[in-house]
């Protein structure tokens, strides 16, 4: 109908689906009074020009956030796993944070594989295994200067594991040990220039970290029914090697991680994770922020191409003025740096103008008068 | 495996490239200048099978729970 196209241009489209839905089998005189009527309530409802909207984002988060209990661990089924959530989520997300405290996967897989039949075995391959996970015992051969590495086969059929393979991964991690199978144990001969005791114990203790099987970063794996399908859940992270496997539906498996999502994803994915992760905290702590205000906040974050957390090193350092980024925090060290290559201040920005005296460019403030010469 | 599409996942949005007199208009509507849009990055792997190079705009049609779909524009640098 042409009333929905006219109008398509000046609503947004879940309001005109709205009108559309409610109005349905009446005349299109009267839809398009509707729409009338809507749009001067739209029209109304938008905020003004110069309302310090950051302020008020800030304010509804923060005032929030001291309702938030400080210590709060999630706790997902029978079989533990530890995620941070609350306050402490919260700091770390928005500080841009590298390394998380508890960093999770959600896998999700293809059909047939997501029916439940196998679970557990395709949760294990995934998980990180390395040669202290399979070994019962190590001796050390002082004669020969050799390791003698007992298996453990039960733990080893479990991961569909064989002696030889663990053999190839010891042998493809260092060339300085030349393993040899006898009798479902792995003989390492130390090749070093001294073989001392001391150095013998040292490779020892090494090779316990060895990469046999499962991807790294992954140290625990909960499969866990979500709805009608399972998925697996992870402690540790690691979301390129994951999107390699076979089973693993790529489009909808995630990360807590926004940093690895950035980099595997792209600037506007990081951007929907930030308010995914941030709402989600809120969420499990029955707290009702709008969702403007996150979306805002993770437009800043991510407004220059990369993530910059909200802190000095962050959004902060963007910012034009010396004077406003001498507010924040560490000032003698941005005044100082300023003087030195000579920075200038145009007084665009609130704070400096707070600083100065001056009437701020915000709400009333904002506009300026402008005279036309003759 | 067949090759994973990063266009394909949840949390990516649709980008296109805006043709040259798109931008223009982009640019007046607004009364901007490109340096004053947002910013995407020339390797972000969201925008690799478009063909782009510096000073390019990318339109991004987001999906929103409070408008249904949001318009956003950035630059690439």
């Amino acid at each position: 109908m042409k009333v929905f196209d006219e109008y398509k241009e000046k609503l947004p489209l879940k309001i005109v689906e709205e009108v559309r839905e409610a109005t349905k089998g009446m005349t299109s005189d009267k839809i398009k009074k509707v729409f009338e009527k809507v749009y001067n309530e739209y029209i109304s409802s938008l905020i003004d020009a110069g309302e310090s909207v950051g302020l008020i984002a800030a304010e509804s988060l923060g005032e929030r956030s001291t309702q938030m209990t400080l210590n709060t661990f999630h706790f997902a089924g029978v079989a533990e796993m530890q995620v941070t959530l609350g306050l402490p989520r919260i700091i770390e997300v928005l500080d841009g944070r590298r390394t998380l405290a508890t960093p999770t996967m959600e896998i999700y897989l293809k059909s047939p594989y997501n029916k439940g039949k196998d679970i557990q075995k395709i949760a294990l391959s995934i998980k990180e295994t390395v040669l202290d996970d399979i070994a019962d015992e190590y001796s050390i051969n002082i004669v020969d200067s050799t390791i003698e590495i007992t298996l453990n086969k039960e733990r080893m059929k479990e991961l569909s594991l064989t002696p030889s393979a663990v053999l190839r991964a010891i042998t493809k991690s260092s060339k300085s040990y030349s393993p040899k199978l006898k009798d479902e144990r792995v003989i390492l001969k130390v090749k070093g220039k001294e073989e001392t005791l001391n150095e013998i114990y040292k490779v020892k203790e090494n090779i316990k970290k060895i990469h046999i099987s499962g991807i790294k970063g992954i140290k625990q794996v909960l499969p866990v029914r979500r709805k009608d399908e399972f998925i697996i859940i992870t402690a540790g992270s690691n979301l390129k090697e994951v999107f390699k496997l076979n089973e693993v539906d790529c489009t909808r498996t995630i990360t807590n991680d926004i940093f690895e999502i950035e980099s595997l994803l792209g600037i506007e994915a990081a951007r929907q994770a930030i308010i995914d992760e941030v709402s989600k905290v809120l969420e499990s702590q029955g707290l009702d922020v709008d969702l403007r205000h996150i979306l805002l906040i993770a437009d800043t974050m991510c407004v220059t191409g990369n993530i910059k957390g909200i802190t000095r090193y962050g959004v902060v350092s963007e910012k034009a003025s010396v004077l406003a980024r001498a507010s924040f925090e560490t000032p003698i060290r941005h005044i100082i740096n300023a003087a030195l290559i000579g920075e200038r201040d145009d007084l665009n920005s609130v704070i400096e103008n707070v600083m100065l005296n001056q009437p701020i460019p915000v709400g009333t403030g904002l506009p300026g008068l402008v005279t036309t010469f003759k | 495996m067949t090759k994973f599409k990063v266009s394909q996942h949840i949390l990516v949005p649709k980008h296109i490239k805006l043709s040259e007199k798109d931008k223009k208009e982009l640019l007046e509507e607004y009364h901007i200048s490109l340096k004053e849009l947002p910013k995407i990055n020339k390797k972000d792997p969201a925008i690799q099978q478009l063909d782009i190079k510096k000073g390019d705009v990318i339109k991004i049609i987001r999906k929103s729970p409070s408008a249904g779909e949001a318009v956003f524009y950035r630059v690439v640098v």
